[in-house]
């Protein structure tokens, strides 16, 4: 009953990623939901990555990047932004939550902020419930 | 009761199906004609924006590639509250009477000749488009279809793809004609125009002079009284584009006419629970009251055969020539032989090729002025056209920034279906008496939908070799109590 | 004389838009007849029904093509039959490979679809509220039936195992006689390819700034083709047109740019893509310029999908409507 969310993240090497290592150097304490995939810049992070996580099941999706202006290619983040804005309406258009998707700018000093948003993530990602792909889903 | 069913009816675009009850006699108690489609073109096309839709809807068909393309860019003018300029509207003229010929040319020759030429009791693998050239020969053969690939080749220089267009703007068109293409388009209009001369030469030969033919053109199996509706101009001759829709009735008895959002007055469309299209009649003229004919009825068709009853003659020499001699021949109007339709359909071939001529001769074309883009967006839009199949309507309602928000479409099939229904069930009754049934006779009975040129694909927007047949003959209760077969 | 090719084709739930294009092969079509023995043609062309389909005997069609995507019991029934009768199938044109414009109905519920179009629509009467029903007893005497609408539009290859993707709406007959060609000379792809010249339609567009040896710059302003008239040279996405062009196989030559008018993906994707709209979302992220250019965008266009996935939704990666 006790329903515990499966979120599927993908985290730039530069910052996120980072900023994940020194949650966990500072212990701090975060649900074990979120399993990382490590990529060189948000900026490479496909749209069809997303959906495809969504489409095999995961309950959420999370993307996390530099903050504006730390990009270590410059502008992969701006892109990243402006891509992600477009597939979460399309995820909405589909028919799913928004709140199935969502991206962060966490840098690599900021393994408190990382810690505290997987916390809040798989709250929020609890009280949806599992992905409505692998009941109804054909 | 046994039922029969022929599924799928072949030579129309779509799926459709016709169900025959047979009284224990063996005699015909009752047919339907049944439209198996449906793909909800109406509710998904909302959230686009309205300048989107002509070449998204025009996918509703394939075969009429260029109408609901047209009649939704007419749509879209009102929408955006603009007249399109002089060059725009000629235009979309220009390429939609191209469409007309190349259009009613597949329907004859690969359609509705088949029957005629090749014969109606002719083996199935024989009646085809490729049977049809073996019985007139290849030249010919080629020939027609090489002309009708010039129609094409004006379809794709002006609309983009061969197939779908894609060239519309409220208020005009995208494309400038260049000198050099309108040279060219003048060279190919001038073979078109042969080529409507060639298709009433055939028409003329094969049925006209063929005294058995005759009978089934001129015969009570093939009659279908009903009421008429089609485009006429400001002197009440026939026009496709643009014009007032005039409706008359059986006896050819003016109705009344109506322009853009007036066809609501006169049309409503019923739902029945047995097929996927549903059934117009003419609200003037009382409530519905069922499939009928005769005196009384309230169902009317669209189409080459309804123009002919409709307008007054054609606006240009040759097509009001042939116009003449059609009347003459059947000497009694409006005409309700729908075997007609094939004739009324070569007649409009050839005046669709005159018209581009005209077209392709008018210095305006070749304006940059192709399109007025003052737009004011008003919210809503109705594009009445005369497709080669008959009256089509596209209706959208858009919010104020042109996105659309509803939309209604009632396409020429979906007129004819009461009147297709009818002609089925007549066909049928006259062809299978006594539990007689082959082959040959269900192709006489599927004769019947021909005419009307079924394009099965554009009713139901709304939702969405030679091996003989075999035929299942059902008892009441459902269980297969015997299969005919032809070999 | 080898023998001749045993050529079918079936429609599905398409519009005969791909058949056209072989008609509009002209008179070139009668010179691929020497080669090619229709022995099934239905509905459009030939009186061979369904039933003669079924009868032939299993791989005895060496070539068929399907047009059109999947949406009733009916379609799906013939698709899985004529699977089982032939050598080679090759889903041709948008709706068989990716669902096609009909596949925007995926967004919407089967009960949206049915109450607009049965109830709302400004001319239908419906008093009793009926919808078309897979079976009715007419005055408790006539049984008539009707293929099951089903919920939702599926391309063929969800259903059976495609030989070939054919991309195009409908494919140019000029590449229809090309990829026939292919064929018949067996000079194909693996099994699962797409038969494409596999350049994009930017590749063979002549607005391409890169003709030109201009910069692609990043675009700040989001026009649909109402907010200006289309210029005749240049590229469309550069003017900010929305133009799908990027990602999408140009075997067409390009034809829409040729008449002022931006691609809408109607080729379907160029190779190395698995999800088309996911693709197209990442192609013109990458060249907005600002925040403000993709709110724009997404005001411009309030359905996304039906920009980005404008033939291709049922081909998602992503199930719509999973409720």
């Amino acid at each position: 009953m006790d329903f515990s969310p499966n979120i599927v993240g993908f985290a730039c090497q530069w910052c996120t990623y980072a900023g994940a290592d020194l949650a966990g150097n500072l212990r701090c304490k975060y649900p074990p939901t979120i399993k990382l995939i490590r990529v060189p810049c948000s900026g490479r992070v496909e749209p069809e990555y997303v959906l495809e996580a969504l489409s095999r099941g995961a309950d959420g999706v999370f993307v996390g990047g530099c903050h504006f202006g730390d990009c270590h290619y410059k502008e992969g983040n701006y892109k990243t932004d402006r891509r992600m804005k477009m597939i979460k309406k399309i995820v909405q258009e589909f028919g799913y939550e928004p709140e199935r998707f969502r991206w962060e700018w966490i840098s690599g000093a900021e393994g408190k902020k990382f810690a505290e948003v997987m916390t809040e993530y798989t709250e929020e990602l609890r009280k949806l419930g599992p992905n409505p792909v692998k009941e109804g889903g054909k | 009761m046994k039922k029969i069913e022929i599924n799928p009816i072949t030579r129309l675009e779509g799926h459709g199906k016709i169900a025959i009850f047979l009284d224990d006699a063996g005699n015909v108690d009752d047919a339907f004609f049944q439209t198996v489609e449906f793909r909800g073109y109406e509710k998904f096309l909302q959230g686009m924006p309205m300048e989107e839709v002509p070449r998204t809807v025009s996918t509703i068909c394939g075969v009429c590639r260029g109408v609901h393309f047209t009649a939704s860019m007419k749509a879209s003018d009102g929408v955006f509250g603009v007249t399109p300029t002089s060059t725009g509207r000629k235009l979309r003229e220009m390429y939609f009477n191209a469409h007309y010929i190349e259009d009613h040319a597949v329907i004859l020759y690969a359609l509705g000749f088949p029957d005629f030429v090749v014969g109606p009791e002719a083996s199935p693998a024989e009646r085809n488009i490729i049977g049809l050239i073996g019985k007139v020969g290849a030249e010919i053969g080629r020939e027609v279809l090489r002309k009708r690939g010039l129609a094409v080749k004006i379809f794709e220089m002006l609309g983009g793809k061969p197939n779908h267009p894609v060239a519309a703007l409220p208020g005009g068109w995208s494309k400038r004609l260049t000198e050099e293409e309108r040279v060219q388009v003048a060279g190919w209009a001038d073979e078109l125009v042969e080529l409507g001369k060639l298709t009433l030469q055939v028409f003329d030969n094969v049925v006209l002079k063929n005294e058995a033919y005759m009978k089934l053109v001129t015969g009570d199996m093939y009659k279908v009284p009903v009421n008429y509706m089609g485009s006429v101009d400001e002197k009440g001759r026939v026009t496709y584009y643009d014009g007032t829709q005039k409706v008359i009735d059986l006896n050819g008895r003016e109705v009344g006419t109506f322009t853009g959002k007036g066809y609501l007055d006169f049309i409503s469309e019923r739902v029945l629970p047995w097929s996927y299209l549903k059934f117009p009649y003419q609200k003037k003229m009382g409530p519905w009251s069922g499939i009928t004919e005769g005196e009384g009825t309230n169902m009317y068709c669209v189409g080459p055969l309804a123009r002919m009853n409709v307008g007054n003659g054609m606006d240009t020499p040759l097509a009001q020539a042939a116009y003449e001699q059609f009347h003459e021949t059947f000497n009694s109007r409006p005409v309700h032989y729908i075997q007609a339709y094939h004739w009324a359909r070569a007649i409009e071939l050839l005046s669709a090729a005159e018209k581009l001529k005209i077209l392709a001769a008018d210095p305006e074309i070749t304006s940059p002025d192709t399109v007025n883009q003052n737009y004011a967006i008003t919210g809503e839009g109705v594009g009445i056209i005369e497709a080669p199949r008959g009256t089509l309507i596209h209706h959208y309602q858009t919010d104020d920034k042109g996105i659309v928000t509803n939309a209604n479409l009632i396409v020429a099939t979906t007129h004819n279906n009461g009147p297709i229904n009818l002609a089925v069930k007549k066909a049928a009754k006259h062809f299978i008496k006594d539990g007689q049934v082959n082959e040959g006779l269900l192709n006489y009975v599927e004769m019947a939908f021909r005419p009307y040129d079924l394009c099965l694909a554009c009713a139901t927007h709304t939702v969405t070799g030679g091996v003989p047949l075999k035929i299942e003959i059902f008892e009441s209760d459902g269980t297969l109590r015997e299969e005919l077969s032809n070999f | 004389m080898a023998d001749k090719i045993k050529f079918a084709f079936l429609l599905a739930g398409g519009c005969a838009g791909c058949e056209m294009a072989l008609v509009d092969l002209s008179e070139n079509l009668l010179d691929a007849l020497e080669h090619i023995e229709v022995v099934f043609w239905a509905p459009t062309v030939a009186d061979v029904k369904y039933k003669d389909l079924e009868a032939m005997a299993d791989k005895s069609i060496d070539l068929a093509f399907v047009d059109g995507m999947v949406r009733l019991s009916e379609h799906e029934h013939m698709v899985r039959v004529l699977r089982a009768k032939s050598k080679i199938l090759v889903a041709f044109g948008a709706c068989a490979s990716l669902g096609g414009i009909p596949g925007m109905a995926n967004i919407h519920t089967n009960d949206e679809l049915f109450k607009q179009a049965y109830k709302d629509t400004f001319s239908t009467e419906n008093p009793d509220g009926v919808y078309p029903q897979p079976q009715y007893f007419l005055d408790g005497k006539y049984d008539l039936t009707l293929p099951a609408f089903q919920d939702k539009v599926r391309t063929i290859q969800d259903l059976v195992e495609v030989d070939y993707y054919v991309g195009g709406c409908p494919p140019h007959h000029s590449f229809v006689a090309k990829a026939v060609e292919a064929i018949v000379t067996g000079n194909l792809p693996p099994k699962g390819s797409w038969l494409t010249s596999g350049k994009a339609v930017c590749d063979v567009c002549k607005r391409n700034p890169a003709n030109e040896e201009l910069e692609r710059l990043p675009v700040e302003t989001v026009k649909r083709t109402v907010d200006g008239m289309p210029e005749e040279k240049g590229c469309l996405l550069q003017h900010g047109f929305v133009c799908l062009g990027p990602i999408t196989q140009g075997d067409c030559g390009a034809s829409c740019l040729n008449v002022n008018m931006p691609c809408r993906g109607c080729g379907g994707p160029i190779p190395g893509i698995k999800d088309y709209g996911a693709r197209a979302v990442s192609a013109i992220g990458s060249i907005l310029g600002s925040e403000a250019a993709t709110d724009s965008l997404l005001e411009k266009f309030p359905v996304l999908s039906k920009l980005v996935y404008r033939y291709s939704l049922p081909a998602s990666r992503l199930k719509s409507n999973v409720r």
